[in-house]
């Protein structure tokens, strides 16, 4: 199924926290939101998600358009909340039959349900502890397995990952990519770029509610004035002669030179990196250190807003 | 449709099981109103309170001797700035001192001056005996009202009469409990009051808890789900109302087996008091939800007005020991309605009719509470 934003629009008083928001998630991808705090990431999922309605646009599922309440299209939908929204009181298997409840599943169905997710979150030995008994990551998956129980084929992940361990965090990572797989769409907010460069196929970068930029990492990369970043240390630092042969390179975009550590940044490391080292090894300046960095969604966020995610 | 009811029975029943998993809470909801009641019921029902009444005293009188001393002395009384009077038959009298409308009615018997006059100038002669017919729940009445028969009964008396000699005054009194339960119990009241007033609390608790759940994102989980408004708020309701049925069930139990509580009036009438005061509570605590912003801030508004709701309901004091104007006032608060109907399902052995009015007046209250909340309620935070 399609989730598709157009033209998203949301005020809250004078104050306008969605501008103009259109993008697609199709079946089979996740589709990343990155943006700082405050950028109008969880105003545009609740959009999403059939909690408010836009001022204007509107969100469409398969076409039909989505609506606030008891609207059926939202059997479509599964939001995994940024709170962990659970019933810690009661057993985590009772915490998946309420949330299946709450579809109108039961019985045998509700039942089948619940195994898969249990199994699918890997929580299937500990389904009769209540959540409070869990530890931060598992916590995080039956948040997860929640929102799963009713099969739905579109799926909103909201900071699904806060306060969690790396280990934890790599099991989520796992359950999206078996969710996206099954050919499911998935939105998944975030404002960890790692995150986003390792799940997601097609990234909508946000802020200030208006979207900055929508591709693939490898075509916001491309089309976006980044650069991949070489630096290397000398005992002693090059001469001008060599620095401006250096920045005469194919592929060189720019040099920077501060004490002994020169920096170079190319759009193709590979190309450029043996060039610069075969030359100021000529001049007779050999290098002692010598590190790389590929340009990455950061850049590419410093890059189209002036500021770097951290920042924020 | 079956989605929705699956959904309105997922929510209920997640609701129960919350209340009922925790064991400690469980046990504290039903045993702190037992404890309580159970003081203020020995309080009352023991020995005397005293004190004296702060309202006028509604008390009956019937004149059987219609002599002019019995005139004289119900003239007396009528000026008395202790009581608030009116005649009435012997048969009415005992209908509105069981229904406590009256707090107590005077008979004075045929043959009083006559027989009064010769006792006053004779003690050994035959004294008529004057019924004081007084409701057991107030004992404290009695007393005031025979003092004061006494006091007016020798001034009128004594004025014609007056040798000097008199030692007693001139006539028996009759003190006749009116009660048509099998027998008073003095902890039926304050099991009424406080089941009533910790079922309140257990609404406000509930109200807390919708906040509670706002802050915690379940709210916003649930309302991703394609539910109406009808069914996460109707939920919460049938929810509330079904755990405040428990404890006022496992309360009067309690009244009934362990301090001798009898439902003496009618069985139907108190169930449908109950069940309405019960509605009340669940739709006090959806205001709240409705009206309030913090949860520490509601929780502190919510305690206090509870607090103000069951003191002026005649939770803690009887209300007929308010002022005059007070007791008027408590007529617009929803806990004295629902105090009165478990009173007179209980101990006052009234029948059903009884219950009727504090029935429709505790789910016109719920009716108006679920207006008000569902007018108030902020469907999109959290």
């Amino acid at each position: 199924m399609h989730l598709v934003a157009d033209r998203l629009e949301k005020k809250f008083g004078a104050i306008t926290a969605v501008a103009d928001v259109s993008f697609t998630a199709v079946p089979g991808q996740v589709l990343g939101l990155l943006g700082p705090n405050g950028a109008g990431k969880s105003t545009t999922i609740s959009m999403l998600a059939g909690l408010t309605k836009p001022d204007s646009g509107c969100v469409t599922i398969d076409g039909v358009t989505l609506g606030t309440g008891a609207d059926p299209t939202k059997r479509h939908l599964g939001l995994v909340t940024q709170e962990i929204a659970l019933l810690e009181e009661l057993p985590a298997r009772m915490n998946l039959e309420f949330f299946g409840g709450l579809y109108g599943l039961r019985g045998r169905p509700l039942a089948s349900r619940i195994a898969s997710v249990l199994e699918l979150t890997s929580l299937a030995d500990r389904a009769g502890d209540p959540p409070s008994q869990f530890s931060g990551g598992m916590r995080r998956r039956l948040n997860i397995a929640c929102a799963l129980l009713h099969e739905p084929q579109i799926l909103l992940l909201d900071e699904p990952t806060v306060g969690v361990d790396p280990q934890s965090r790599n099991a989520i990572f796992d359950t999206i990519e078996v969710l996206a797989g099954e050919g499911r769409a998935l939105v998944y907010t975030t404002h960890y770029m790692e995150e986003v460069e390792r799940l997601c196929d097609r990234i909508v970068i946000i802020d200030h509610g208006k979207v900055l930029a929508d591709d693939s990492l490898a075509g916001l990369l491309a089309s976006t004035a980044v650069s991949n970043k070489l630096t290397l240390k000398y005992d002693l630092p090059p001469d001008g002669v060599a620095l401006t042969e250096i920045a005469q390179l194919a592929g060189v975009t720019q040099i920077d030179l501060a004490g002994t550590e020169l920096s170079v940044s190319a759009a193709d490391l590979g190309t450029a990196a043996p060039r610069v080292l075969e030359r100021l090894a000529a001049r007779g300046f050999s290098c002692q250190e010598l590190t790389s960095r590929r340009a990455n969604l950061e850049d590419v966020f410093l890059s189209l807003t002036g500021r770097t995610l951290r920042d924020t | 449709m079956s989605h929705t009811v699956a959904a309105f029975r997922a929510l209920v029943r997640k609701d129960i099981a919350i209340f009922l998993r925790d064991r400690r809470a469980l046990i504290v909801s039903v045993l702190t109103p037992i404890v309580v009641a159970a003081f203020f019921g020995f309080l009352f029902g023991g020995t005397g309170s005293g004190g004296n009444a702060i309202s006028r005293l509604p008390v009956g009188i019937t004149d059987l001797d219609n002599s002019a001393l019995s005139k004289a002395v119900v003239d007396s009384l009528k000026h008395d700035a202790s009581l608030e009077t009116q005649l009435v038959s012997e048969e009415r009298a005992q209908q509105l001192v069981r229904a406590g409308k009256l707090r107590a009615a005077i008979v004075f018997p045929g043959g009083f001056e006559a027989q009064a006059t010769g006792a006053l100038l004779d003690a050994g002669s035959q004294h008529p005996e004057v019924k004081l017919l007084y409701d057991p729940s107030q004992s404290m009445v009695q007393p005031v009202v025979a003092g004061l028969l006494t006091q007016h009964v020798m001034q009128r008396i004594s004025r014609p009469n007056f040798t000097g000699n008199a030692r007693a005054a001139p006539f028996t009194l009759d003190r006749i409990a009116v009660a048509t339960g099998p027998r008073y119990n003095g902890y039926a009241h304050s099991f009424a009051g406080m089941s009533i007033q910790f079922v309140l609390f257990m609404g406000i608790d509930a109200g807390v808890a919708l906040l509670l759940m706002r802050q915690e994102g379940m709210w916003r989980r649930l309302r991703a789900a394609p539910l109406s408004r009808a069914v996460l708020l109707g939920s919460r309701v049938v929810s509330t109302t079904i755990i405040a049925m428990f404890i006022l069930t496992v309360v009067y139990l309690a009244a009934c087996l362990i301090f001798g509580v009898r439902i003496s009036g009618s069985v139907p009438g108190f169930i449908m008091v109950a069940c309405s005061f019960a509605l009340l509570a669940a739709t006090t605590g959806l205001m709240i939800a409705s009206v309030g912003r913090t949860v520490a801030a509601t929780r502190g508004v919510a305690i206090f007005a509870v607090l103000l709701l069951v003191m002026l309901g005649g939770a803690w004091v009887p209300a007929f020991l308010f002022p005059e104007w007070l007791q008027h006032v408590t007529e617009f608060v929803p806990t004295r309605w629902a105090v009165d109907g478990l009173d007179a399902m209980t101990w006052r052995g009234l029948p059903l009719q009884a219950a009727l009015a504090p029935t429709a007046v505790l789910l016109g209250f719920s009716a108006l509470f679920a207006l008000i909340a569902i007018w108030r309620f902020n469907w999109e935070d959290g």
